[in-house]
């Protein structure tokens, strides 16, 4: 039976000692017994890759699954600017306890203190790990690792390589996967979408896959269901995500009774390659790390038409470092973000509609020279004149936010266990450690963090305490759910209307962004939700999929990934509806101060939100878990 | 930036699975911006494509930002177009011009099996990191990652190697259809660091078996892989590998 009183299960005692405590007292899988259990993987990101790799080194069968066309693929790869870890080799002062505290703060003091502090723990081991698989971390001359600066912080602590660091730990991860595949200890399967998770006896036991190129149907039966399948930022249409990147196996769980947790809190990255025009299919991230060496700026004077270069320093706001003399540049994202949208909203924004920022590079280049600049960042300055066309060694670029990560996800326990027993959840598609904002270089980490040193020992717990019975693929679940998987794939494919998946999933994204986006506020929230169910229905009348089932149907595959979005939104909206204050990457107009920053309101809202599924066209009901701060005090957040 | 549109004739490879026969089949992209990249072009043509009921073009694709290397694409000739070190989703349509005629095919390379229109099997590619394209560490028990200094200089260059995205250009470039850059990059990039030292003789034997088993051509040095490859992953490493490999089969005897 699912339970409903949502216990996190960390262990009692100080933060510090919880996961050491947990470890010492963990029931273990003797190495015989390994390998009678199976382990399902969804995902081959940086949570998926490692917790694969990792679980069959001990002696699991592990079945890993993924969209993409090899597991190197996922979009973790495309992470830029670098991976936190509490190492302190700058001597400058870092330390577990203040990766932990900053990451806490970070999050506006809407994460889970136990899991955050293990994170932080953790952080340490990830770096030695990657280390050892080879990843070539940037080094000093003296052959030691070198660090970099990150937003939230005021230590160095961020590992990178080059502005690849997110491909370079992947591909670790990647081959410590591939090595595990070789030896046949993982199965993999490329090309392969999973479209439900199967319950039998209420424990997860299975998941429905739909093999991408042949169109065939199957289930795969096991002892765990991992998902680890990322964040749901394209429901915005326009975001940093790749174009793959989807709700649906996280939501597939929900609507089998899994929580999905704090839906509104999503980031808005401040420093993306503004939009061109309505055929843009994505946005790209410039990384945060430019903000080491980049200021942020905006013309004083509204409608001001001067190239850049011609605009003199005493008409030059740089408003991060005005507002935020302490952290400057590098205030976190949300705070960034909100900061640029203001400025383009008084009329101060450049480029083409004005929804543009200055991020100079300048006054770094005649400090340290453009050789030294290149070095650093030369990659992204690349990227950035091939999709504009400008130089920014030569002038500033422009930038403007963009979504960028999703810190709701599916409820978990400190076990990374769902609220359905067996099914864990992994990295960006939980909730656990990022609260209402995530600092810069902190996905990577979590996601490593999960896989490699998490689950290998909260899973190891689980099947000791818990009698195993994998069941029969031919068991009544099964079949119900292929059947439930093949009708939903016929109607898409029957309806043959008039407007393309792309078309439907353009509007519902330009309507979750304007309502639902940077700001919200009440009365846009539910003019949002009064359109979206009708935005769904005539998606149902009018979508139009071409093609056959039985064959590689792109179309088909983005019509799935979009009428779950189309459920989705409603759910997050909903929930930003409910949450009447401002946190993180969730704003709400209503509740500010009087200088614009956000007005927590710890006493009625310092609680995790999880949402039970009742039906599509029904309320989803509310669970909480409330956040009891032990160890940090809360405060309001200061980046002044 | 002005906004220039531009009206293009494409002849795009379209094949209905592995099985069946190809073709070139023409079409017409109109009122395409400049500041599109080449996949939003083809996103236009799908959409309209679709609106006509006629099957929109499947094409590899996901990040769109140049890292994950799932897009390909032999564009007029040349795998990921006209410009150096760009994939085919970083190229944009001012590399283009009004009236322009452009061929767009896949990958060709007996080793890339064509699955449907643009989209290829590059499965080959993982199977030869499979045999060996990793340091054989499990998770735990790492030493401190600053307990072993990697010089600069070859963190640098192992690096330059590292970045390889495996989107098979170099495959598709090669005459001979060989992989010895893809190879090459990865067993440069973990020969150069002392993590990589105590497998590297076997991992270069046991990846060069797999090249062949796979049926990739062999290297002639016409080096049209490095021209192409959106890394900019040089020749250099070819001849590390060429160097690593006679050692590794004469250390083997």
């Amino acid at each position: 039976m699912i339970t409903m009183k949502l216990e996190s299960k960390a262990p009692m005692g100080p933060v510090g000692q919880k996961w050491s405590k947990y470890k010492q007292d963990m029931k273990l899988v003797n190495p015989a017994n390994k390998r009678k259990f199976d382990v399902i993987v969804v995902g081959s990101g940086l949570a998926g890759a490692s917790a694969s790799a990792s679980l069959a080194e001990l002696g699991y069968n592990v079945k890993c699954f993924c969209f993409q066309d090899s597991p190197r693929r996922a979009h973790s790869i495309a992470a830029q600017g670098g991976i936190n870890a509490a190492k302190n080799y700058r001597n400058d002062g870092d330390s577990v306890y203040r990766l932990f505290y900053d990451t806490i703060k970070g999050g506006d003091f809407r994460a889970r203190e136990a899991n955050v502090h293990r994170l932080a723990e953790v952080s340490v081991n990830i770096i030695d790990q990657c280390v050892a698989q080879g990843v070539p971390f940037a080094r000093e001359y003296g052959g030691l690792l070198d660090n970099r600066s990150f937003g939230g912080a005021q230590v160095s602590r961020t590992f990178y390589a080059r502005g690849q660091t997110g491909q370079q730990l992947l591909l670790g991860a990647y081959q410590a996967l591939s090595r595990q595949i070789g030896l046949g200890t993982v199965k993999m399967y490329p090309r392969t979408e999973m479209l439900d998770v199967v319950l039998v006896n209420g424990e997860a036991k299975g998941i429905i896959v739909r093999d991408l190129i042949t169109g065939e149907i199957s289930s795969h039966s096991g002892d765990a269901v991992v998902l680890a399948t990322g964040g749901y930022g394209n429901v915005f249409y326009l975001s940093t995500n790749a174009i793959g990147c989807n709700v649906t196996a996280t939501f597939r769980a929900y609507k089998k009774g899994a929580l999905f947790a704090n839906p509104c809190y999503t980031q808005i990255h401040p420093t993306c390659i503004p939009v061109t025009g309505d055929h843009q299919s994505k946005l790209t991230l410039m990384s945060e790390s430019l903000r080491n060496d980049g200021r942020v700026w905006v013309p004083k004077k509204s409608g001001d038409t001067r190239l850049p270069q011609d605009i003199p320093e005493d008409e030059r706001d740089y408003y991060l470092e005005r507002k935020y003399p302490s952290y400057g540049n590098l205030a976190p994202r949300d705070i960034a973000s909100r900061a640029a949208k203001e400025a383009c909203d008084n009329g101060l924004g450049v480029g083409p509609g004005g929804r543009g920022v200055y991020l100079d590079f300048a006054a770094s280049i005649k400090r340290l020279g453009e050789d030294k600049i290149r070095e650093r960042y030369g990659n992204l300055f690349d990227m950035y004149e091939r999709i504009t066309g400008e130089n920014a060694y030569k002038r500033p670029m422009r930038i403007y936010p963009a979504v960028h990560y999703t810190m709701g996800g599916l409820w978990v326990d400190y076990n990374l266990m769902s609220n359905i027993p067996g099914l864990f959840v992994l990295g960006e598609a939980n909730f656990s450690d990022h609260g209402a904002n995530r600092l810069g270089a902190s996905a990577l980490m979590q996601g490593l963090a999960d896989g490699y040193f998490v689950l290998p020992y909260t899973l190891s717990n689980h099947f000791a305490s818990t009698k195993q019975n994998k069941p029969s693929t031919d068991a009544p679940e099964f079949k119900e759910a292929e059947e439930g998987v093949k009708e939903r794939i016929n109607k898409l494919l029957s309806i043959k209307g008039k407007r393309t998946v792309n078309d439907f999933h353009r509007e519902l994204g330009k309507l979750v962004w304007d309502k639902c986006g940077m700001a919200r506020n009440e009365a846009g929230l539910k003019e949002a939700l009064e359109r979206i169910p009708q935005l769904r229905e005539e998606f149902w009348e009018d979508v139009n999929v071409l093609g056959d089932a039985e064959e590689l149907n792109p179309a088909l595959e983005r019509a799935g990934r979009v009428a779950d979005f189309m459920e989705f939104a409603e759910l997050l909206c909903l929930d930003a509806l409910h949450r009447k204050e401002s946190c993180g990457g969730h704003f709400r107009e209503e509740y500010q101060e009087e200088d614009g920053e956000a007005k927590r309101d710890d006493e009625n809202f310092s609680y995790v939100a999880a949402w039970e599924y009742k039906g599509v066209d029904d309320t989803p009901e509310l669970h909480k878990e409330s956040l009891v701060y032990e160890e940090v005090k809360m405060t309001q957040r200061s980046y002044k | 930036m002005s906004e220039k549109t531009m009206n293009l004739t494409l002849r795009v490879w379209r094949q209905k699975n592995a099985k069946s026969d190809g073709k070139f089949v023409e079409y017409n992209a109109e009122g395409i911006s400049e500041d599109m990249s080449f996949l939003e072009m083809l996103d236009v043509v799908n959409e309209g494509l679709t609106a006509k009921g006629e099957d929109p073009i499947a094409f590899d694709h996901d990040c769109r930002e140049g890292i994950c290397g799932m897009c390909s694409l032999t564009i007029d000739g040349k795998a990921h177009g006209p410009l150096q070190a760009t994939t085919t989703c970083q190229l944009h349509m001012r590399s283009f011009n009004d009236g322009d005629f452009i061929t767009i095919e896949p990958w060709r390379a007996s080793s890339f099996p064509v699955i449907k229109d643009l989209v290829v099997d590059r499965s080959a590619f993982d199977r030869i990191i499979q045999v060996g394209g990793f340091v054989s560490v499990s998770t735990g028990g790492a030493p401190d990652g600053n307990a072993l200094p990697v010089p600069k200089a070859d963190s640098d260059v192992a690096m330059d190697g590292a970045q390889c995205i495996g989107c098979g250009a170099c495959v598709a470039a090669c005459k001979n259809a060989s992989a010895m850059l893809f190879v090459a990059a990865k067993v440069g990039h973990l020969g150069l660091l002392p993590q990589g030292q105590a497998e590297r003789d076997q991992r270069v034997l046991k990846m060069v078996a797999q090249m062949d088993e796979e049926g990739f051509g062999n290297c002639t040095n016409t080096t049209s892989c490095s021209a192409v490859c959106p890394k900019e992953i040089g020749q250099d490493f070819i001849a590390r590998m060429n160097r690593d490999y006679a050692k590794a089969v004469f250390r083997s005897k």
